[in-house]
């Protein structure tokens, strides 16, 4: 498909240990796919090889037409695939504004009061002040920030990783809106979450990870009924327990 | 003749690796390179020297310089480093401040003992030759060597055996872990000083000694050559110091001995940068303090 | 006195605030990149032996020597950028100082730069406006600089290396472009004091003088180039206005170094500075 992501057979290994096995998925455009499993599965290093900063043992990562891997990860960004992070990578030091041009940084020209405003609407946060230091925003409005900067690269792929960690279920059931709104441009996104409510309202697609390796997909309900999923991540209240 | 260039590089290097290890404690346990480290150097050859002039046993003059070189270091950090930690001011400013020190120190040193050269003794101290086999060296060399080992002993004793010990490798590796588990972070800091300042300090006396010759840029040349020792050895690596000067002593020996003397710096930096380049950690780096 | 005798009696001084100035901004380029890259003075070095010796040996007018002895600078610079690349913070600093060390050692014994006595009798036709000049010029294009996506990549390499290369900075890039900058602009400020000053050795441009820029730039502000100027000019005149306190005078340095650090540890820039850019 035209702008789909695909990783096909990724292996990645950290030292001695298989952090990625085997790992095949898609994210469509316009379509929701969520990366659900306990910590240390890999998630987050699936979007490291994916954005470039973990090389592949094996396999091969696709975006479009276009072979990534093995890119730098300045080029993978460029190609059209932007991220949030886990720990928030904010540009703390610097403005509001600054973070949103940096988030448009590959794309021409300059990035206008308006057009700033418009992202940060899209994330879910019209009322940020332009000119406040990106560190002392509050939590929730650093991730919608983070989210913003994201857009700001018009990109074809979106990677969230955990973005409704440290959220109220009021902040959470907001994100939802915002997630699924992203996909109804046309964006795909990828969604690293422990939170199963927000897994299953906002997400169209699920991908189990487990020690590296896929261990189910399906739609949420699908994923909420497998036994092998309940035994290794979801406990039988069907909640996370990781 | 090998064997004598050898124990030549063995002199050489003692010195070099009691200076770096001043320089690797401070930034094993505060990520902070102590550009006032020379200045201590000096300052305590002075003192030294300074005692001996005024009739004290070279022994006793050489331990009250140590200790005064320990208590400068404790000074420098609360004057210079303390304020920046207590602000969260990066790695970059406390460089600054230790410069503003050296500075400070060597305009002291200019105030109280002149700028000319001083001599530790008029015509040369006892340096009764020894021959044993193919070397020679003479009596006071080995007495330098002998205090210098004996002080790296020392050290790595404290280092293993001793609770201030297990301190300072504790904040060296965590400082936050370490405050939780209990250290008193200050008290550590401030023992590190004086003991890294202690070690510079005597470097520099038995340098003084060693040429018999103490003068205010006795820093000079050790300055830069003590990170070439740390970077070889691996930062904040107590091992790696000790192995880094004598490797360091061994090059420029051998330079000097194959008539490259003119170009000794440049091989001792060319070999640092030849390893920042291959293999940045050193040969024992890590950034955790290491004990030997 | 009147303006006349002023400068007839301080244009050395003068002539050297400038030059500092421009030393100071060389070093404020990588600065602002995130980089401590301590080769500035070593990169002053070869350029003011290149242009003397051009101008000397090889007859070259003012302006070839200078250009040329520029582009020695941004070669030396692009030729260290490629060792260099993995290393940051204090690794990144000791090697470019070693870099630096080197390149004193080879001019103190190199026949052509004559070794450790130097170079005298270079052309002395460097005249203050031509100093003050190309000020003007590098303020100038560093401001217009400064309106450019480079600009901001330069700042967010600064601020977060990983997070830049996730919204498409290219870092290696940055960081080469702004280490051959700064060596151009070292290089200018290096051909410059040669045929100032008319005299030159190898320790002109060591450790000492590296050490003395790094102590401008932290000063006015590590990450402002108005900052590393204002730091350059009020240290360079430092030494004049307490000459009055003969053999004080070192003392009061470092007490001045350190009391400006400790009471403004983000340097004077800060003083003027806009929140959050």
């Amino acid at each position: 498909m035209a702008s789909e992501l695909r990783l096909v057979g990724v292996g990645v290994r950290y030292g001695g240990v298989q952090a990625l096995d085997d790992v095949s998925l898609a994210v469509a455009p316009g379509r929701v796919l969520g990366l659900i499993g306990p910590n240390g599965a890999g998630k987050t290093t699936l979007i490291n090889a994916t954005t470039g900063f973990a090389t592949l043992a094996a396999g091969s990562i696709v975006l479009g037409e276009r072979r990534i891997d093995g890119l730098p990860p300045h080029r993978i960004a460029r190609a059209g695939i932007a991220r949030t992070y886990q720990n928030i990578r904010l540009f703390g030091a610097l403005d509001v504004r600054t973070n949103l041009a940096a988030g448009a940084y590959a794309q021409a020209g300059r990035l206008s009061d308006d057009d700033a405003r418009a992202l940060l609407a899209r994330a879910g946060v019209p009322d940020v002040p332009l000119a406040a230091t990106a560190a002392a925003l509050p939590y929730g409005d650093q991730r919608r920030l983070e989210i913003a900067r994201a857009l700001a690269a018009r990109p074809t792929i979106v990677m969230l990783d955990e973005p409704a960690a440290g959220m109220n279920p009021a902040e959470t059931a907001r994100l939802v809106t915002t997630i699924r709104a992203i996909a109804g441009e046309g964006i795909g996104v990828l969604l690293i979450e422990h939170d199963m409510a927000l897994v299953r309202a906002a997400c169209d697609d699920v991908v189990v990870l487990n020690f590296g390796a896929v261990l189910a997909r399906g739609t949420p309900a699908e994923i909420a009924r497998n036994p092998a999923v309940i035994d290794a991540y979801l406990g039988t209240s069907g909640e996370a327990t990781a | 003749m090998l064997a004598q260039q050898l124990l030549n590089a063995l002199f050489l290097g003692a010195v070099y690796a009691l200076f770096a290890l001043g320089y690797t404690l401070i930034f094993g346990v505060l990520d902070i390179l102590n550009l006032a480290h020379a200045a201590i150097y000096m300052i305590a050859a002075f003192a030294a020297y300074s005692l001996v002039a005024d009739g004290l046993p070279l022994p006793l003059a050489a331990g009250l310089a140590i200790v005064m070189a320990g208590v400068i270091g404790i000074l420098l950090d609360r004057v210079a480093f303390a304020p920046l930690r207590r602000r969260n001011a990066g790695t970059l400013v406390p460089l600054i401040s230790s410069i503003g020190v050296a500075i400070v120190i060597g305009a002291i040193a200019r105030a109280v003992y002149g700028i000319d050269e001083r001599h530790f003794v008029e015509g040369g101290l006892d340096a009764t030759p020894i021959h044993l086999g193919p070397v020679t060296f003479t009596s006071l060399e080995a007495i330098i060597l002998a205090t210098a080992i004996g002080l790296m002993f020392g050290l790595s004793y404290v280092l293993r055996a001793t609770v201030l010990g297990r301190n300072i490798r504790a904040v060296a590796q965590d400082r936050v872990a370490a405050a939780l588990l209990g250290v008193d972070l200050e008290r550590t800091i401030a023992a590190t000083f004086f003991i890294a300042s202690a070690l510079g300090g005597a470097a520099g006396i038995l340098t003084g000694l060693e040429y018999n010759a103490v003068s205010l840029d006795l820093g000079s040349q050790i300055e830069l050559k003590g990170l070439a020792v740390i970077i070889l050895g691996g930062m904040g690596s107590i091992t790696g110091a000790v192995i880094g000067g004598f490797a360091i002593g061994i090059v420029e020996t051998l330079a000097v001995a194959y008539g490259l003397s003119a170009w000794r710096d440049a091989l001792t930096f060319g070999v640092m940068f030849l390893i920042l380049v291959a293999r940045p950690a050193g040969i024992f780096g890590a950034r955790a303090l290491r004990s030997a | 006195m009147n303006l006349g005798t002023f400068y007839a009696q301080h244009s050395r001084l003068i002539d050297q605030i400038g030059i500092n100035a421009l030393l100071a901004l060389s070093l404020s380029v990588s600065l602002q990149a995130g980089q401590l890259a301590l080769a500035q003075a070593a990169f002053a070095g070869i350029a003011a032996y290149v242009s003397a010796i051009a101008a000397m040996q090889f007859g070259f007018p003012l302006a070839a020597a200078i250009a040329v002895a520029i582009a020695a600078a941004a070669l030396a610079a692009a030729a260290l950028a490629y060792p260099v690349r993995k290393l940051r913070g204090i690794f990144l600093a000791i090697a470019t100082i070693g870099f630096g060390e080197i390149v004193r050692v080879v001019a103190n014994n190199v026949d052509i730069t004559g070794g450790a006595e130097g170079l005298s009798g270079i052309p002395n036709d460097v005249t203050t406006p031509i100093i003050y000049g190309a000020l003007l010029l590098v303020a100038l294009a560093l401001v217009a600089l400064a309106r450019t996506k480079f600009a901001l990549a330069v700042k967010l390499t600064r601020e977060d290396e990983n997070a830049a290369r996730g919204v498409g900075v290219d870092v290696g890039m940055v960081r080469f472009a702004s280490l051959v900058i700064g060596g151009a602009i070292a290089g200018l400020a290096g051909a410059l004091y040669a045929h100032a000053f008319y005299f030159l050795t190898p320790t002109d441009f060591g450790f000492a003088r590296m050490e003395q820029i790094l102590v401008w730039c932290v000063i006015g502000g590590v990450t402002s180039p108005a900052g590393a100027v204002v730091g350059a000019v009020l240290l360079s005149i430092l030494p004049e206005v307490i000459r009055p306190l003969a053999d004080y005078r070192e003392l009061t340095s470092g007490l001045i170094l350190l009391g400006v650090i400790l009471f403004v540890p983000n340097g004077l820039s800060m003083l003027w500075a806009k929140r959050g850019v």
